[in-house]
């Protein structure tokens, strides 16, 4: 058994993925941009009842509008909203992409691997700056 | 989505058929998309750049007919987006039918629940 492959080690294969396996398996940029595209969706998806609640007392009168303003006073508060702003904002970018994408554009490795790691320059900045905004910086 | 150059005409001869719901789905989310961004963006630079608005001036956008009627088919929109997008979430996760039924029901349920709020929360202004 001479053949140069004999002393190689097996390649790790992975086919259809276990969940115990998710922490091991490391993604690309672009594969990151996909997941959390699906995990800041859902997260938006099940927080619309907070998000129309928050809209209704914006809107129903002046002193729900108050109400309001010393609900998101509190910290954990504004940190519920900084994560909420994430995830619109990965949401939306990212989806930017997905629709240049469909449109056959950038769709070659290193071109889809650029506008992957785009998307975090740009939603990542936008976030903190909305975090800034929410906890009273400016 | 475009189609990709194909010399050999490989599967030029395949008939389609179904009544792609799948295709009208696809389209309709990324159309959704669209109408979502240009709407957001439109209220974020009204609201970032149109100085402080207060309660008056926030509440006063939504005064107009015109603008509660643009609101709702945003909102349309974003439900329509969102059952697509949580359907497959569903779809690509939980295999016994029984229960991705079960879910998808919820998931509809709950998004015309948010779409019969929304009316009541935009003419109550």
């Amino acid at each position: 058994m001479n053949s140069p492959f004999a002393a190689s080690k097996p390649r790790p294969e992975f086919r259809n993925i276990h969940v115990s396996q998710i922490l091991k398996y490391k993604l690309p940029p672009p594969g990151m941009v996909s997941i959390m595209h699906r995990i800041s969706g859902a997260a938006l998806f099940l927080t619309l009842p907070f998000i129309l609640w928050l809209f209704d007392l914006s809107l129903t009168s002046e002193l729900s509008y108050t109400r309001l303003g010393d609900f998101a006073a509190h910290w954990l508060v504004k940190l519920v909203l900084v994560g909420l702003a994430w995830a619109f904002l990965h949401h939306l970018i990212a989806g930017l992409r997905f629709l240049m994408l469909d449109l056959d554009v950038g769709v070659d490795k290193p071109a889809a691997r650029t506008s992957a790691l785009a998307v975090f320059a740009i939603s990542l900045p936008l976030t903190l700056l909305a975090a800034l905004k929410i906890f009273g910086a400016f | 989505m475009a189609a990709s150059p194909n010399p050999a005409g490989i599967g030029t001869k395949r008939i389609v058929v179904g009544a792609h719901y799948g295709v009208g789905g696809f389209l309709l989310q990324r159309l959704t998309a669209i109408v979502l961004t240009v709407f957001v963006l439109f209220l974020l630079l009204r609201v970032v750049f149109g100085g402080p608005l207060g309660y008056d001036g926030w509440a006063g956008l939504f005064v107009p007919l015109w603008m509660k009627i643009v609101a709702l088919v945003a909102l349309l929109a974003l439900f329509y987006h969102a059952w697509i997008g949580v359907r497959d979430i569903w779809m690509d996760y939980v295999k016994p039918t029984g229960i991705r039924v079960a879910l998808q029901t919820l998931t509809v349920l709950w998004l015309v629940f948010c779409a019969v709020w929304s009316v009541q929360i935009l003419w109550r202004v």
